[in-house]
């Protein structure tokens, strides 16, 4: 009951009509209906605008300043410019306030990120599951989120800040932002309290995804509480995990409001993003500037290249572009 | 995870659970506020609730030519750069989530890899080209760069919102007759418009929240946002103590924040969950 | 109102996947059509294609007589009825009726006369202000059907419409949608995976897998005379019998004993050049509790332990499993696959019978049956064709 392939035939037949283009209702390619075409040039007329400002304000000045970063350009010396190659990479990397800048903004980075993914799956789970005052709760974890950073790193400024601050006063001894260690505290503590919310909606999407009747199902089985959370929910979580470890990771490592506001670099406290600003708004070395712009891009690419290779992290939007 | 239980024990110890989390969330905006409130000889007191109150701050900031330009500035430029991310991002998201065409994964792509992307590394290169064309200090200057942040955000969050709404539903439109623009204005848009708002309400905290665009890339009270005024006030001669001023500007730019919360709690939750994860 | 005609139409992805290889189609004038097969066959690629919502790889399309390959859903002429409805949940009853019409651009009152006239048949005249969030499954159903008769097309295409109703409602609405066709006795192709919904409501019935169409005829025809393995199995419920059979000397050998070759089987074996081992087919009404039949010696009579009696009032369905293990073929796999792959024990096969309600069988004891040899049917395992078909005249129309 075969029925005769009639492929070889039509295509022939199809190819043809593709010359015939006086024709109006031929198709001019083979396989592509008037709907069809309509849809594509729709598709693109729609995503132009964006990709154009996406790709002009990103990809353009990105190629920019890899370009300036190849030239010594001091906006203080303007006749001094030149094409060095590669002489500045060797001077920022080559430079300690460089690499201690690096250092704060992995120790940021890592420090905040951990606490915040304990922190945010504690909040995840409290508002996901409480009993009572759902709305209060989120509504409250809502505000770190919506919050100017400025305006809260402000807040715990003064907090901080001995004699105006109900927090300084706490503590007996001097003022903690002017000391590296209690310093650096306070920036990882604003950075924690301002973002654990973030990972915390993102972990409770995760949440979510684990069917009620899967914990009934472990608890009958006489798994404990802390048992079903680690061998039943995180399981299923981890897709949700990897990409909120992801976003908070590339997001920290961008530090920047919090340590300008609060010790706006001193006492070796800058991150790579204050020592790039520093050098441009301050030194106005664009040279340096630049180098600097193209390094931290390079290590935001490696840190989402290791979370996507080797953790597996899906990217959002990448395998869904479901047409039903 | 109390999973069977709901009694009496277990509402008390969600809502002590709860009690810590409002605690923890509402401290640093209650200090700000409570300094805003403070007269000046109080200020300096060290009390989480003011012992004078006065609305002196508030007064002394609205006076300021320096505040309230920025204001102007800030709002003007967040809702500008909503209004046009938000436009682009819906034509866009719309296509991805309901079009097949060639590009589209690259454009996929493209918007997550800004999504991720180092802001810093952008400064250096479009202080000096703007310097160069002008733009340098204008609210363009600032508009631009917002918008392309905010599209990838836009996108996936309006993309998230058109994917719930049923593909049967646009096939329907056009066997009754609907052109693809008629089905999109006719049937989509006004289903989408939920999500729209959203996403409205989470690319202007993401303009509103922005420092390091704002700083870099203005100079002067013409286009500086509320945020960099603030740190501008710090030393600023005319004020003694800048304290009370900074908070209570900070209150003022807080409020649109806390408005949108209390009412559009769910919507919020729903845009970010929605957009971010879904892998 | 217009015929609609597929010729040698082809869907094929760009994933180089194709869907439907070059099926030939002709449904006529006010003919109801169903198309039915297991999911992934290609009857909504089909469906699809005729509405416009997919592009045709290869083959024309026509309907009433004009090529619409390149023409726009909406320059088809044709209303949808989608298998979730596809309400737009933003308008009411009224507005979602009319749609269409207003797309249209046809006059006010002329609207509103359409709408009503559709409402009334549809009983949805007071339900006309509500939005479809408040409707039960039904009357959305009915909607849907009313915005694609409102504006009266040429032609109806339906896409499982009943299938997610209840069992109960499904029913009621299946001879309302009869009903409704005849009385406008507009062209209608209605797609369903359901062979009860084919069986009772198309004047033809289209049988399609992997793309392919298997047989083309009116119900009774697919039923009694299926061209194939595929199709016998598909069609009917309970479904066929299959067995292993074996041809010997003056025999055919199947789990039930041997059966003496008549005349007419010989001729057909050998004018099919059938092989040694086939697939023996007979559906459970060709059975009767030997008890109850006159003339025995006309057919076939076994004993065999009995395993269930299923007693469904007017008769009974009673299950054997006897020796000889289950049949083998492709198609048969396929149909498996589609029942739900159940997994049988491989060295019994199972029998379904039905029989008068008068008989006394019992559950676990032995029990004489009569088998209408008649009626069997002898499959190629290979290709699964039918061979009991062969030396008559060729019934329905048998793809290529």
């Amino acid at each position: 009951m075969s029925v005769s392939s009639t492929t070889p035939a039509t295509t022939a037949e199809e190819l043809s009509e593709g010359g015939r283009r006086e024709l109006p209702q031929k198709r001019a390619k083979a396989a592509l209906s008037e709907g069809k075409r309509q849809e594509r040039r729709l598709g693109w007329l729609l995503c132009a605008p964006a990709a154009l400002v996406m790709v002009a304000v990103t990809a353009y000045p990105i190629l920019y300043s890899f370009w300036l970063s190849l030239q010594r350009y001091d906006l203080k010396f303007p006749s001094e410019r030149e094409f060095v190659w590669f002489a500045n990479y060797a001077t920022v990397l080559s430079n300690g306030y460089w690499w201690t800048a690096f250092g704060v903004t992995l120790l940021i980075t890592v420090v905040s990120v951990a606490v915040e993914l304990v922190l945010g799956m504690a909040l995840a789970l409290v508002m996901h599951r409480t009993l009572i005052g759902r709305g209060l709760v989120r509504t409250s974890a809502l505000i770190p989120y919506g919050i100017v950073t400025v305006v809260a790193a402000f807040s715990w400024r003064y907090a901080w800040t001995p004699s105006t601050g109900y927090l300084a006063n706490l503590l007996s001894d001097g003022a903690p932002l002017t000391e590296r260690a209690s310093a650096l505290s306070i920036i990882i503590l604003a950075e924690i309290w301002k973002t654990t919310p973030f990972m915390a909606l993102l972990l409770m999407a995760g949440l979510a995804l684990v069917p009620e009747d899967l914990l009934k199902a472990a608890s009958m089985d006489g798994a404990s509480a802390w048992q079903r959370f680690t061998r039943v929910m995180l399981p299923v979580m981890k897709p949700a995990i990897l990409v909120a470890l992801l976003f908070r990771t590339l997001d920290a490592f961008r530090v920047f409001d919090n340590i300008y506001v609060l010790t706006n670099g001193a006492n070796e406290t800058s991150s790579v993003s204050m020592i790039a600003y520093n050098n441009l708004m301050k030194g106005l070395n664009l040279g340096i500037g630049s180098t600097m712009s193209v390094l931290i891009f390079l290590a935001v690419a490696i840190i989402a290249f290791v979370f996507v290779k080797l953790f597996g992290t899906a990217a959002p939007g990448s395998s869904d572009e479901g047409r039903r | 995870m109390a999973t069977l239980d709901t009694g009496p024990r277990a509402k008390l110890k969600w809502g002590l659970l709860d009690a810590v989390v409002v605690v923890f969330a509402l401290i640093p905006v209650l200090w700000v506020v409570s300094l805003s409130l403070k007269t000046t000889a109080t200020l300096t007191d060290g009390n989480f609730i003011p012992r004078e109150w006065t609305l002196d701050n508030y007064r002394l900031i609205f006076q300021t030519d320096q505040f309230v330009r920025a204001l102007i500035n800030s709002i003007g430029i967040a809702l500008i750069s909503t209004l046009i991310a938000v436009v682009l991002g819906t034509m866009a998201a719309y296509a991805i989530s309901r079009l097949d065409f060639p590009g589209k994964a690259l454009l996929v792509g493209v918007s997550l890899l800004i999504a991720m992307f180092p802001q810093v590394s952008l400064v250096s290169p479009l202080f000096n080209i703007e310097r160069q064309t002008g733009l340098f200090d204008t609210w363009p200057g600032l508009i631009l760069p917002y918008i392309t942040f905010a599209l990838p955000l836009a996108i996936y969050t309006l993309s998230a919102f058109f994917k719930q709404i049923p593909w049967d539903l646009e096939k329907a439109a056009k066997m009754d007759g609907a052109t693809q623009a008629e089905a999109f204005r006719k049937v989509i848009a006004p289903l989408a418009a939920p999500g729209v708002f959203t996403t409205a309400i989470l690319v202007f905290i993401f303009c509103w929240n922005d420092f390091l665009f704002a700083i870099s890339l203005t100079s002067t009270e013409q286009s500086r946002t509320v945020p960099v005024a603030l740190s501008f006030f710090t030393g600023a001669s005319q004020f003694e103590d800048p304290t009370g001023a900074i908070s209570a500007a900070a209150v003022v730019i807080t409020i649109p924040i806390i408005l949108f919360v209390l009412f559009f709690q769910k919507r919020i939750v729903a845009g970010l969950t929605s957009g971010a994860v879904k892998g | 109102m217009a015929d609609i005609v597929l010729d040698k139409v082809t869907k094929s992805f760009p994933d180089g996947t194709t869907a439907v290889h070059g099926i030939d189609l002709e449904i006529a004038d006010g003919e109801f059509v169903i198309l039915v097969g297991p999911s992934g066959c290609g009857k909504s690629t089909t469906l699809n294609m005729i509405a416009g919502l997919e592009d045709i790889t290869s083959g024309e399309l026509r309907i009433g007589g004009q090529r619409v390959n390149d023409r726009a859903p909406k320059d088809r002429d044709i209303a949808m009825v989608f298998q979730s409805y596809a309400l737009y949940p933003n308008m009411t009853v009224r507005e979602n009726m009319a749609f269409p019409l207003k797309l249209a651009k046809m006059a006010k009152e002329e609207i509103d006369r359409k709408v009503g006239e559709a409402a009334k048949v549809l009983e949805l005249t007071e339900h006309l202000d509500r939005k479809p969030a408040n409707l039960s499954g039904g009357q959305r159903q009915r909607v849907a059907m009313g915005r694609a008769i409102v504006r009266s097309p040429k032609a109806f295409l339906m896409d499982e419409p009943l299938s997610n109703l209840d069992a109960k409602l499904r029913v009621q609405m299946r001879t309302q949608v009869s009903r409704l066709q005849k009385q406008l006795g507009t062209t209608t192709v209605y797609v369903t995976h359901d062979q009860t919904e084919a069986m009772t409501l198309g004047d033809r019935v289209v049988v399609m897998r992997g793309g392919h169409l298997q047989q083309v005829g009116d119900p009774q025809t697919l039923y009694d005379r299926p061209v194939n393995l595929f199709v016998a199995g598909f069609i009917g419920s309970p479904s066929m019998n299959f067995l292993p059979a074996t041809v010997e000397e003056n025999a055919l050998r199947c789990p039930m004993g041997e059966l003496a070759l008549d005349d007419r089987l010989r001729r057909l074996l050998t004018a099919a050049d059938a092989p040694r081992q086939l697939v023996l087919g007979i559906r459970p009404e060709h059975f009767e509790d030997a008890a109850l039949v006159d003339q025995a010696g006309k057919g076939f009579t076994f004993t065999a332990p009995v395993d269930l009696v299923e007693s469904m009032g007017s008769d009974k369905y009673v299950y054997f499993s006897v020796e000889g293990g289950p049949a083998v073929a492709a198609d048969l796999e396929d149909l498996a696959a589609d029942a739900g792959g159940a997994d049988v024990p491989h060295d019994r096969a199972n029998l379904v019978t039905r029989l008068s309600a008068e008989s006394r069988v019992r559950g676990g004891q032995e029990a004489r049956i009569w088998m209408n040899v008649d009626k069997i049917h002898l499959f190629d395992p290979s290709s699964g064709r039918n061979i009991t078909l062969q030396e008559e005249e060729p019934a329905g129309v048998a793809a290529s």
